[in-house]
């Protein structure tokens, strides 16, 4: 197999994406944390600069770049600010949808303000009942004259009150063998009867609000409807696959750099015993171990997003990488706090930060447990 | 407007501990070196794209560097240049000043004509600040350096303001200019995404010292009339004393220590 190995345009993005993270983010990473406020205008820089709508074809006003190229954003993100780069990752899945399941219309009416960040997206599938039981979902949408009528609740949802498009889920009735059809629909913010509800207090990944969606005799034309009628849970779990697993496995890169590079300079500066800590072997065995997790996530979310965007049937490396890289993020995170002593546990230090970042990224885009059978289900295939 | 933008990849200031002089030559060893565009040139560069904004016309990149540092020059296309000029050539190597302002001003003059040329005033790495007054000089053009404002007035009548030591000094003068660039002058911008896909189908010109019709013995070492002098680590040692005594007698040998280090005069 051949080295990882990125193009010049890949390691300009990535220098690029660098320099505005640590000019526009860095800055704010704790703030977006302490406020649990998502900074609309930096998101807003983002997308003049074309992240995104990072593989949005150019004829929808996108980057016509790929899934390797919005890893590599996500995951320069992360190093600082995973919370916000999770803002960007669930404003993707909106845009996937869009852009795989759309028709011409559709996408030349959303595409372009979504690509340029003028509007944010996003994706509500999961409810009350689960978001891993895409079948069990409650909410309806009945079509009555010419018109569907949206009705129940979304929860858990990222950009429930930022997004100003959100392709949400429902149910529209039974396929020809009696079992539950679902569609899925466009929904503009301020369509009346669509709001959003409660926000939750998440301890990880704040700043990316995430909450209910209300819909209460939401009613839209037809050509809300994305996709074909029934093909809904399709595209909810094909999109969660290729944007959103490997999203939330780039943003566990972005952390495990974060800690292996906090690590690092933690171990060098800190003395004791008259020396940097750096030179006690305890301490080197732990920086060993960070650098293999983040190497290994690494090799194991770009391998899968690259099958990914040669068309392969991929789903079980997805799985794997987002599996992988999400709990080494945990590991990763807790063996920094253990290596700083007493001043891992302060705020005046990120890594508290990472560690919470890093369990928030495991639930999102399906639990360990839901990749687990993912990946056993097609090695025993 | 035509403009002319002379960029010259440096070592990456992050990578600044593992930078070598070479103790021969003493000269920079810049292979193994990751490169970036010298930071003033982006503030250049960024004048001349807004310039472009304001008066339609083409940004040309033109620099000298290992034919490696083609990356650093499809970092400036990504800004928003048209096309860029790379004189790359073995013959180059270790150009002072002087030798690479005479292939810096051949490159302009075969890529012109130029209405104006800017560059930032001093290159992070040598630090000369002399390559924008030379290419000038070897031009025929009016130059100023230290520039910290400028205005180009639809007339060609440019308004200069340079940084001096205890102020500012007003030029005003007529194109074709060439300006040294300082950072205050401007802040560049980010390079979008669409810039970086933009940038892969515009074209590098890389030239050789034949394709500038330029004398061997006028470029690279050879044409170089300054050569470095010795070169030594200086000692960064410290070392303490305890002075011990009458305080009155302390102070005393304490000045002369002082006077005797140059601390005092």
């Amino acid at each position: 197999m051949p080295e990882l190995k990125f193009s010049e345009a890949q390691e300009m993005l990535r220098k690029v994406v660098r320099e505005f993270v640590e000019k526009e983010v860095v800055p704010i990473a704790h703030r977006i944390d302490v406020e649990n406020e998502c900074p609309v205008d930096v998101f807003k820089k983002m997308g003049t600069l074309g992240f995104a709508g990072v593989f949005v074809p150019q004829e929808y006003g996108g980057a016509g770049m790929g899934l390797t190229e919005r890893a590599i954003i996500l995951e320069e993100i992360s190093r600082h600010a995973a919370g916000f780069a999770m803002i960007l990752m669930t404003h993707h899945l909106g845009v996937e949808a869009i852009l795989s399941y759309g028709t011409e219309e559709q996408k030349r009416k959303y595409l372009p303000d979504l690509a340029s960040g003028r509007k944010i997206g996003g994706l509500a599938v999961t409810e009350p009942s689960g978001g891993s039981d895409v079948g069990g979902q409650q909410t309806s949408a009945e079509f009555k004259d010419g018109r569907w009528v949206l009705n129940g609740r979304k929860c858990f949802i990222t950009n429930s009150s930022n997004a100003d498009v959100t392709v949400v889920t429902a149910r529209t009735g039974e396929d020809a063998k009696g079992r539950p059809a679902f569609g899925a629909f466009i929904l503009e913010a301020g369509t009346p009867g669509f709001a959003p509800g409660r926000e939750e207090n998440k301890f990880g990944l704040r700043g990316s609000g995430t909450g209910d969606l209300l819909l209460n005799d939401c009613e839209v034309g037809e050509e809300a409807l994305l996709g074909a009628q029934g093909n809904g849970a399709k595209l909810a779990l094909a999109t969660i696959a290729k944007v959103g697993r490997t999203g939330m496995s780039a943003i566990s890169v972005g952390i495990l750099r974060g800690c292996l590079e906090e690590g690092v300079k933690f171990a060098k500066e800190r003395i004791l015993y008259g020396k940097p800590i750096a030179k006690l072997q305890a301490i080197q065995l732990e920086i060993a171990q960070n650098r293999v997790d983040y190497e290994a996530a690494r090799l194991l979310t770009y391998q899968a997003i690259g099958l990914k965007e040669s068309g392969a049937n991929c789903d079980a490396e997805i799985a794997a990488a987002k599996y992988f890289s999400t709990e080494a993020a945990v590991r990763s995170a807790k063996r920094t706090i253990d290596l700083m002593g007493g001043y891992g546990v302060m705020n005046d230090y990120p890594v508290g930060r990472y560690l919470r970042d890093a369990m928030a990224t495991i639930p999102s885009g399906g639990t360990s447990h839901v990749m687990q059978l993912v990946i056993a289900g097609q090695t025993l295939a | 407007m035509e403009i002319a933008v002379l960029l010259k990849p440096v070592p990456d200031p992050a990578q600044y501990d593992k930078i070598q002089i070479d103790p021969a030559t003493g000269i920079l060893v810049r292979e193994g070196l990751k490169t970036v565009i010298n930071p003033e040139d982006k503030h250049a560069l960024e004048a001349a794209l807004q310039l472009k904004e304001q008066y339609g016309g083409r940004v040309a990149l033109i620099g000298m560097a290992p034919a490696s540092a083609v990356e650093t020059f499809r970092e400036g296309l990504a800004m928003g240049a048209e096309e860029a000029f790379l004189c790359s050539d073995r013959a180059f190597a270790g150009a002072d000043s002087l030798a690479t302002s005479r292939v810096l001003a051949a490159a302009v003059k075969k890529a012109g004509p130029f209405d104006l040329v800017l560059s930032g005033s001093t290159s992070a790495d040598g630090g000369t600040a002399h390559v924008p007054s030379q290419v000038g000089e070897l031009l025929g053009f009016a130059h100023l350096t230290h520039v910290i404002q400028f205005e180009i007035g639809s007339d060609g009548l440019a308004s200069v303001r340079t940084k001096m030591e205890n102020g500012y000094r007003e030029s005003r003068g007529r194109l074709p200019l060439v300006l040294g660039i300082r950072r205050e002058l401007n802040t560049p911008r980010y390079i979008s995404l669409m810039g970086i896909m933009a940038a892969q189908g515009k074209p590098v010109h890389v030239w050789s010292l034949d394709d500038l019709g330029l004398d061997k013995g006028k470029v690279g070492l050879a044409g170089s009339p300054t050569q470095p002098g010795k070169l030594y680590q200086p000692d960064m040692k410290r070392k303490g004393e305890v002075l011990q005594g009458e305080a009155w007698e302390v102070a005393q040998r304490l000045v002369g220590i002082f006077r005797s280090t140059g601390i005092l005069g």
